[in-house]
């Protein structure tokens, strides 16, 4: 099960690496999303896993339960993190309505053009 | 703080408070702006004659008050001789600058504004004389060269200004951040920050390994400040300052700071080789360079300039010395040369403002056009020649009378001779700045007909002429201040008793030589003149413009590798950073032993694992085709939640799940603005660069969180599990965390989502404004539209749904404190029902349903989590202890009630608000562009809208 949670994190990772390094506001906003998930996942695993053991307590005596810290600030985490895609979401879409184009390098060719219109 | 402490920082405090008042004032004019400029100057001078008499007879005034005492930095001011001198010196010649500018600058200039930097300088420098911490010194120090840019470069439209005021700004500003490593060095040898501490520990410095970095470093402070040669070449630049700026900073307080210091550093630093050689060779080459340079300048700013440098020199060279005569000849000529050249400054003003000119060789003959200038200027620059019952010639003469018998590497006349040679120049440049500019005959070509300017604007140099003449002939007025400085400097009790008359010296000898040859080589000065104008010599200024120049280039270089416009070429520096620091800190220490096993891997696991990973090569692989990489997406999302609920994390599970839901909606709404989808643009290289990196990544993270899954760590959440029940009153031990224990958390997150959402509230607005709202406009997306927008099926199903799916959510809110649930994930699922009713009907059908404000509900959610923080207060504990009680109603079973529930109900609110607000902002851009509004809350006949459609192509 850690190979799987490991494995998981690193699959989401490199996945969202890979992603926001492209050109496109879009894709980066996958690759964000992506990287996301990785992170909240890695930290809810920095509580160590456990099954059938929900920190909830129990009526009934005495039993163990998996560490509920780093789950609390995943929770917020993942509730943040949906505030910032949203942010970066109308970013994107205000970049690619004022712009008329979507990439987020600058561009050298339309730079130059820039710069000659100013001159002239 | 003892007797007086108070007064000494409120005499600190007062030109900063002073500078907001100039600026306002001069609305009232301008005779109103320098009185209100005077006014705390005048008062800090009054105290500072309050506080005089306790510090003349030795005692040392001191206040204190913490700051950052973890960095050894305290707000901490200590008054002894040596700072009142130069306290002194800053507020009487700064209200004598006051008076004098007030009819200085003309109606054309900014007035305002530059009393208000006056103030600042004022206080800058103030605090830099009366500053008992280092740490405070040096802020105070950096201060002034900022205050001083800005009065540099007042005259902003002219060139010359604004370069001089770099130019001043880049040389002080770097000695001033050698000098910070040479203080940082200081205090760590004496173990603390305190200017008297440090001074006690003296001997430990100097004999530390540490001394001669540190005094190297400290001396490149002082002598850019005080232009010494080679840094001297700013000062003469700094002249396109208006003159009362010239008078005031850059020969009365500013370029004195440098010789402070090293009179202050004296009992410390003074005393080896290394300070003499460095310190009096300095000096003794920067007064005689400075006098020569001084001597074929025709502006007369310049020659005034250049004559600083000589004298900062002449100061610098007596600190060198290292000797007590030295040193109380060293603080009574820094009271005698402030007297002499701030009046001379404001003399070359003055013919400046009347003439139209300072450049000599269009002056001359001014005698009986203005003969009370003239009278001013004489004296003054007679006290400057050191002519005797002037008085530059009783300090002059102790400095001659020290340097006679200095010996230079086992020369015994090295020095004397060039101290007798920067005498006799001294002669020649004051007699030049008499005899061409006031004497000769009247000439009839001045660009202006030269008059006497008003009483206001002589009154402040004839008043510090009258003080050259006074102490000239009764130096002994002085002696009270000028023995407590020096007691002061050299931390040994000194009594000098000044006199005019000490018999045939060897410096009265070099004195006559000086000022006969002096007067000889003013005779001489046209053929020297030719000479000097033929020859070549290196030009400061081109040379420091050369050296910025090279360093713009070296920088724009560096600069243009890795910061070329590219995002993506920064985050993959970024990240190719980031892993390379991992691998060197993993490959480091060695890991130790596992300590825990693996769980079992069920294969319904193994499958939805399988699924996930597939999902995600998939999005990698095609998300260029947007659509289909958004909803598989949501399967990686789903996929998550499930794998949360399956390892002991219900919580989780449902907010995941909740989450997953709306960004999907919201990147959905997003799409239909954007391309759906990218072209293919990026280079194999560059492809198989990036996977490269993500997988070095990817391998990275995996290999960080296997090596941590499987051991065991120390933890803290023992406590939260033992006292969720006791002190927080639940069972839910996460949601007991998140609104009790991390309660202050939780709270910023929620103000943070509340701000996100009014962020894309804002943006939304301030696009439709712009050019993409008219692009909106005229882009038609019928192409894109439905022809069943608001299906009968969905419209129904969703309303059957929503008491539902409220219930739910309600039931999900209740229970949250003991079993999973909780506010954030009931504000969720109650956004997605409503978000079901905006996409059934359409979002301004639904929109004009909607009884309440979505800012009001974020703000109402905020406002309600934090007064149920605050309440606590009433209870008397800290903010956000919550508190409960159970309730036993007849027909149900007893409940809770908890103070946490009213602040989950602040964060249920303000999520609610701000995702239907981000919802909200996404469909008016709908509305925007064109979107048509459907009057029912479904399209009754879809055949309509296809004729449209079809009528449209």
């Amino acid at each position: 099960m850690e190979l799987i949670v490991a494995s998981t994190v690193g699959v989401l990772t490199a996945a969202g690496v890979y992603l926001m390094l492209r050109l496109r506001t879009f894709a980066v906003i996958l690759g964000l999303a992506m990287l996301s998930y990785a992170v909240n996942v890695f930290l809810f695993a920095s509580g160590r896993l456990a099954i059938d053991q929900s920190p909830i307590l129990s009526r009934y005596g005495d039993a163990t339960y998996t560490d509920p810290l780093p789950q609390a600030l995943v929770l917020t985490a993942i509730v943040i993190s949906f505030g910032m895609t949203a942010v970066l979401v109308m970013i994107g879409l205000g970049a690619y309505l004022e712009a008329g184009s979507d990439r987020i390098d600058i561009d050298p060719a339309s730079e130059d053009a820039d710069a000659k219109d100013a001159r002239s | 703080m003892g007797h007086g402490g108070h007064l000494l920082i409120i005499i600190a405090l007062l030109p900063f408070l002073g500078a907001l008042v100039p600026g306002l004032m001069i609305r009232a004019g301008r005779t109103v702006c320098a009185i209100s400029t005077a006014v705390p100057t005048l008062l800090a001078l009054a105290m500072l004659i309050v506080l005089a008499p306790a510090v003349l007879r030795g005692e040392v005034i001191q206040a204190e008050i913490a700051w950052l005492p973890q960095l050894g930095l305290s707000v901490a001011f200590f008054l002894d001789g040596l700072g009142l001198l130069f306290a002194g010196m800053i507020l009487g010649v700064g209200l004598l600058i006051t008076l004098y500018a007030r009819f200085y600058l003309s109606g054309e200039d900014p007035m305002g504004q530059f009393y208000t930097y006056l103030l600042l300088f004022q206080g800058a420098m103030l605090g830099i004389v009366i500053s008992d911490n280092i740490l405070l010194l040096l802020i105070f120090w950096e201060l002034t060269s900022l205050s001083s840019f800005l009065l540099i470069g007042y005259w902003k439209h002219l060139p010359e200004g604004r370069q001089g005021a770099r130019m001043a700004l880049a040389v002080t500003g770097g000695g001033g951040l050698a000098m910070i490593g040479g203080m940082l060095i200081l205090g760590n040898i004496a173990g603390s920050y305190n200017l008297t501490d440090i001074l006690r520990a003296g001997d430990a410095i100097r004999a530390s390994e540490w001394y001669l970095p540190a005094l190297i470093l400290i001396l490149l402070g002082a002598f850019t400040k005080s232009a010494q040669f080679p840094f001297h070449f700013w000062l003469p630049h700094a002249m396109a300052a208006p003159t009362p700026v010239s008078a005031y900073l850059h020969s009365a307080t500013m370029v004195k700071a440098g010789v402070f210091l090293m009179a202050r550093m004296w009992p410390v630093l003074s005393g080896t080789d290394a300070w003499f050689y460095i310190v009096a060779t300095t000096g003794l080459v920067t007064m005689v360079l400075g006098a020569l340079i001084a001597l074929f300048k025709d502006d007369l700013k310049a020659l005034l300039a250049f004559s600083t440098v000589s004298h900062l020199g002449l100061l610098t060279m007596l600190l060198g010395f290292g000797t007590q005569a030295a040193a109380v000849a060293a603080v009574f000529h820094i009271i005698n040369h402030l007297t002499f050249k701030a009046a001379l400054f404001m003399t070359a003003g003055i013919v400046d403002h009347e003439a139209h000119t300072r450049d000599i060789k269009r002056l001359g003959g001014l005698r009986h056009l203005m003969p009370v200038t003239f009278v001013i200027g004489t004296v003054a620059a007679l006290s400057m020649a050191g002519i005797p019952l002037f008085n530059g010639f009783l300090s002059k003469e102790m400095m001659l009378e020290e340097a006679s018998h200095t010996t230079w590497l086992d020369s015994y006349y090295v020095v004397p001779a060039l101290a007798t040679l920067g005498a006799l120049l001294s002669v020649a440049y004051s007699f030049r700045f008499i005899v061409h500019v006031f004497l000769g005959p009247e000439r009839d070509d001045y660009p202006h007909k030269p008059h006497d300017p008003p009483f206001g604007m002589w009154a402040a140099p004839a008043l510090l002429a009258v003080l050259v003449v006074v102490i000239g002939i009764a130096p002994f007025i002085a002696d009270g201040i000028v023995s407590a400085a020096a007691s002061a400097v050299t931390g040994a009790d000194l009594d000098p008793h000044l006199k005019i008359w000490h018999g045939v010296t060897p410096a009265l000898w070099m004195s006559g030589i000086a000022i006969l040859c002096g007067a000889g080589l003013l005779v001489l000065h046209p053929v020297l003149d030719r000479a000097w104008i033929a020859a070549p010599r290196p030009e400061a200024k081109a040379i420091f413009d050369a050296l910025v120049a090279g360093a713009v280039v070296l920088a724009g270089r560096v600069t243009e590798i890795g910061h070329n416009g590219a995002i993506s070429r920064y985050l993959a520096i970024f990240t190719a950073t980031a892993i390379v620091l991992g691998w060197i800190a993993f490959s480091g220490a060695g890991l130790s032993e596992p300590t825990r096993g693996h769980l079992p891997v069920p294969p319904v696991i193994a499958v939805g694992w399988l699924m996930l990973v597939v999902a995600t090569c998939f999005v990698v692989l095609q998300h260029r085709k947007r659509f289909l990489a958004l909803t598989v997406l949501g399967v990686i999302g789903l996929s998550i939640s499930a794998g949360f609920a399956y390892l002991s994390a219900p919580d989780l599970a449902l907010t995941q799940i909740s989450v997953e839901t709306v960004t999907i909606m919201l990147l959905l709404l997003a799409l239909h603005y954007m391309p759906q989808s990218s072209p293919a643009e990026s280079s194999i290289a560059l492809r198989i660069r990036d996977g490269a990196i993500a997988a070095a990544a990817g391998a990275g993270v995996a290999a960080l969180a296997y090596a941590f899954l499987v051991r065991d760590i120390e933890t803290i959440s023992d406590f939260h599990v033992a006292n969720s029940y006791e002190g927080g009153g639940g069972t839910n031990v996460v949601n007991v965390i998140l609104v009790d224990f991390r309660g202050y958390d939780t709270y910023g997150e929620i103000i943070v989502l509340g701000i996100a959402g009014f962020v894309i509230y804002a943006l939304m607005h301030a696009l439709l404004d712009g050019p993409a709202g008219r692009r909106l406009k005229n882009t038609d997306f019928s192409q894109n539209r439905s022809r069943d927008r608001h299906p009968l099926m969905m419209v129904v199903v969703t309303r059957v749904l929503m008491p539902i799916a409220v219930v739910v959510g309600l039931y999900i809110f209740l229970r949250g404190h003991n079993q999973p649930g909780g506010g954030f994930v009931a504000g969720l699922v109650i956004s997605i029902a409503l978000l079901m009713q905006y996409m059934a009907s359409g979002f301004a059908w639904t929109q004009e349903r909607k009884r309440i404000e979505y800012h009001t509900m974020i703000g109402l959610g905020v406002v309600i989590a934090g007064l149920t923080g605050v309440g606590s207060w009433l209870a008397g504990r800290p903010f956000l202890t919550s508190s409960y009680t159970y309730v036993h109603l007849p027909p149900i079973e007893e409940f809770e009630l908890a103070t946490a529930m009213l602040f989950d109900l602040g964060v249920f609110l303000t999520v609610l608000g701000a995702v239907m607000l981000m919802l909200y902002s996404l469909s008016r851009i709908a509305s925007f562009a064109g979107e048509t509004v459907n009057p029912d809350p479904m399209d009754f006949d879809p055949s309509g809208r296809a004729d449209q459609t079809e009528g449209d192509r």
